[in-house]
């Protein structure tokens, strides 16, 4: 379930923090997002909407876990080798 | 794009490939939760790249697929009625009820729209102050968020023509009715990332524990998964069962709070019956009592409404895992995405539909095998 | 990975089980066909409607004629980048070229509700004269009702048009052989998601623009180039997947494709990626596939991108000879699927 997709918030709008409203781009096209569950989520952060909303702010450093991830295996699989 | 493409390298994949057949020993049987992952998985065509001793089985994470056949039959009546602007998520329209689904009360006159986000029905409430408009408010815990922000604004403004017919489940319990099952051959499994975007994943730590199951969450790009896999194969073969979590630029620990707050603020965990599963206890979510005037069962007086599925499906076991599409008889004869029996075959998310819109096995058809990058 | 069984895929459900024509009956995809195939054509048969083609081909005392009809009941009448009216035009037009044809004359038939604004009628109007002017045909005759104000979705058009054909080729799906190139002429999607947009109130900020336009320019440059055309199609509902479907079964070849020659622009992308639409199945307006013998691949594609309309010209895949009818693609990710015509429309999920 759960079709999520990143996108970039490229302004901000909306005082009441449950109707902040922010305008995200995904891909080419630019639509506006709930961002009443990211309070913290600024101008420029890359968040995961569903169905209109916002539910997290994707963290940037933790993105990279996917290759270092397989770098680490790679890696482990060299030491492997060489260990027989 | 940003976040989606990095996560679709053919070579990483094929990497990754290589490190899950280095790493796997013996026969494996994962399941992946989320329709979501099912989807990119028959998609992107993973499967085929993982070594043979692995299995795959798709479990009952599409909200559509498993919302109960007496339901669909509430809606039908609801957006039947000429007084009601029916919304609903594009799943929902090809689901069988006992005679009809939405796409046909639609056909015949009804007026059934399709909206991207339960604030768009809310929209539509504001703009048609004589009807009644419903929102059909189906899903796991990832749009529980949004449907109780739709509710809680509905009730701020004294929005009086919007209701929601509630079919919310929750993915703990469904895990745990799989895992208890006599007939379970689930080894590890693969959690959804969404749903734990939102609840974080301290639920899946008893669980683990009791059952002696890896459980990684993970995400929905064909690398997430694949990386997914390799960690719940790596746990299986070093003999751990622990929860980690794969899709970590999406989901803490602790998830959001915010929206755990509003969900409960406006919803209450009930039991739920599932479509091919029963009655499982505390497996879905139901307003609460500030909140039930918005009850579109209450307002359209349809609580007593019961339905059989058609005998032949046999969404239950695909759902649990235990058969897979292509071993249902029907499958592909009696039961086609233009004519299904059951909800897998339609929802887009559905094993059976996943396996005949992407696979099509065919007489004297060899499946294509996967090809280096 | 286990192996499957194999199953025969039949439909064992007779037309008459439905009592109600649906709207996926329209859609483009399977259910469409089984309406035409069991219903429409058998009333009717005769060669030229065995072909299966966008268009007929006829001879007529030593000319040959390419013959068609279409009929439009886009909704909404107005959308980023056209109209019904220069839909209709270009429809027609397009299916024309597509047999090789040189476009000529159009008729229109308007069948109007009542209740319709008279400036949107002639908003509709001018907009068919720019676009036959810009594609080089005449409306030379027409028809218009007017019905009861519910029944007709503000206007319902039908144009029929007529075109010569200039060169020896047979352009048709019985012409593909295992072997022969597949260009596509541009990205996938626009128009669908520019419908769908609108629509369904999608609302994106920035607007997507249908890519609806006449085709015959580009298929002339083509033609003028020597390039001996097996086959052409234009995309429409259904999209590219179904376009290939068809033909694969038509012609009783096997069809495979590389989804990372396939451009997408980024709007496009975006938007399915939030709807959760494959691109595959977006309809399209202004774009078309084009079988040629491999070796003029190069040259084709030369070609095809000197032409405005042919900019983003790309070889998307081959035709092979195995099993008839298949089409598959090779994933991003490089595992490869096979693409099946779609049951119905394709509509947005959260799922």
């Amino acid at each position: 379930m759960c079709l999520a997709v990143p996108g970039k918030i490229l302004s901000i709008s909306g005082d009441d923090p449950l109707e902040r409203v922010g305008s995200v781009q995904f891909g080419g096209i630019i639509k506006n997002v709930s961002l009443a569950y990211v309070p913290t989520a600024q101008v420029g952060d890359y968040v995961i909407v569903h169905v209109g909303f916002a539910i997290s702010v994707v963290d940037e450093q933790e993105a990279t876990r996917v290759f270092d991830y397989l770098q680490q295996m790679d890696e482990l699989r060299e030491l492997e080798e060489t260990a027989e | 794009m940003r976040y989606i493409d990095e996560y679709r390298d053919a070579r990483a994949a094929l990497r990754y490939a290589k490190v899950i057949e280095r790493i796997t020993t013996r026969p494996w049987t994962l399941m992946e939760i989320c329709g979501g992952q099912t989807h990119a998985i028959v998609k992107f065509g993973i499967d085929t790249l993982l070594p043979p001793q692995i299995t795959l089985v798709h479990g009952p994470g599409c909200p559509v697929c498993v919302t109960p056949v007496e339901l669909i039959d509430k809606a039908v009546a609801i957006a039947a009625d000429p007084k009601a602007i029916f919304c609903s998520f594009g799943d929902m329209l090809r689901v069988p009820g006992t005679s009809r689904d939405l796409l046909s009360v639609k056909a015949a006159g009804g007026d059934v729209r399709i909206v991207y986000s339960p604030l768009d029905a809310l929209k539509i409430a504001r703009s048609n102050p004589d009807k009644e408009v419903v929102f059909f408010a189906v899903g796991f815990e990832t749009t529980a968020p949004a449907n109780a922000m739709a509710v809680y604004q509905a009730r701020r403004e004294g929005i009086r023509n919007f209701s929601i017919l509630v079919s919310h489940v929750l993915v703990p319990p469904a895990m745990e009715a799989i895992l208890s099952s006599p007939q379970n051959q689930v080894q590890g499994f693969l959690a959804a990332g969404h749903v734990c975007t939102v609840m974080g994943y301290t639920e899946y730590e008893p669980i683990a524990r009791r059952y002696g199951v890896p459980i990684v969450v993970t995400g929905f790009e064909p690398l997430d998964i694949l990386q997914g896999v390799a960690m719940c194969v790596r746990q299986l073969e070093q003999g751990r069962a622990e929860v980690e979590n794969q899709y970590a630029r999406s989901v803490r620990r602790g998830g959001n709070r915010l929206a755990q707050e509003l969900i409960a603020e406006v919803f209450e965990v009930v039991p739920r019956k599932w479509r091919g599963l029963g009655w499982i206890a505390d497996s879905g979510l139901g307003l609460r009592e500030p909140y039930r005037e918005f009850d579109a069962e209450r307002r359209f007086d349809l609580a007593e409404y019961t339905a059989e599925e058609p005998a032949e499906c046999i969404s239950g076991l695909v759902l649990q895992g235990v058969k897979k599409p292509h071993e249902c008889p029907a499958f592909g004869t009696r039961c086609l995405p233009e004519h299904p029996l059951g909800a897998p075959m339609v929802s887009s998310e559905g094993a059976c539909a996943a396996y005949f819109r992407y696979r099509r096995v065919r007489a004297e058809k060899p499946q294509p095998a996967a090809r280096d990058a | 990975m286990d192996t499957a069984p194999t199953l025969t895929v039949t439909c064992p459900l007779p037309i008459a089980d439905y009592p109600a024509v649906q709207m996926a009956h329209g859609g483009g995809g399977t259910l469409m066909h089984q309406l035409i195939e069991r219903l429409i054509v058998p009333a009717f048969s005769n060669p030229a409607l065995e072909t299966r083609h966008d268009g007929a081909l006829l001879e007529l005392q030593g000319l040959r004629l390419a013959f068609t009809t279409d009929s439009y009941v886009v909704h909404p009448l107005f959308f980023p980048g056209g109209d019904i009216g220069s839909l209709a035009v270009h429809g027609t037009v397009n299916d024309l070229a597509m047999c090789g044809a040189r476009p000529l004359y159009l008729s229109v038939g308007l069948i109007i509700e009542e209740g319709l604004p008279m400036e949107t009628l002639r908003r509709v109007v001018q907009s068919m004269r720019q676009a036959a002017d810009a594609a080089g045909v005449q409306l030379v005759t027409g028809d218009t009702k007017v019905v009861d104000r519910g029944t007709g979705d503000g206007i319902f058009i039908n144009t029929a048009g007529i075109g010569v054909i200039e060169h020896g080729l047979t352009i048709a799906p019985a012409s593909v052989r295992p072997g022969d190139a597949l260009l596509l002429s541009g990205d996938l999607g626009r128009h669908g998601i520019a419908i769908m947009a609108v629509r369904e109130g999608l609302e994106f900020e920035s607007a997507i623009e249908s890519d609806s336009a006449a085709l015959a320019g580009v298929v002339g440059s083509l033609l003028a180039a020597g390039i001996e055309i097996r086959c052409m199609r234009d995309l429409t509902r259904g999209g590219l997947a179904s376009a290939l479907v068809e033909i694969a079964e038509a012609a009783q070849v096997s069809i495979d494709i590389d989804e990372r020659a396939i451009p997408v622009c980024d709007d496009v992308r975006g938007a399915c990626e939030i709807l959760g639409l494959d691109p595959l199945y977006v309809a399209n307006e202004g774009r078309f596939v084009c079988f040629v013998p491999a070796e003029q691949a190069d040259r084709a594609l030369e070609v095809m991108r000197a032409h405005p309309l042919g900019a983003g010209a790309s070889l998307i895949g081959h035709v092979g000879g195995d099993t008839p009818g298949l089409v598959t693609m090779t994933s991003g990710i490089g595992a490869s699927r096979i693409i099946d015509m779609l049951s119905g429309e394709q509509l947005p999920r959260i799922c």
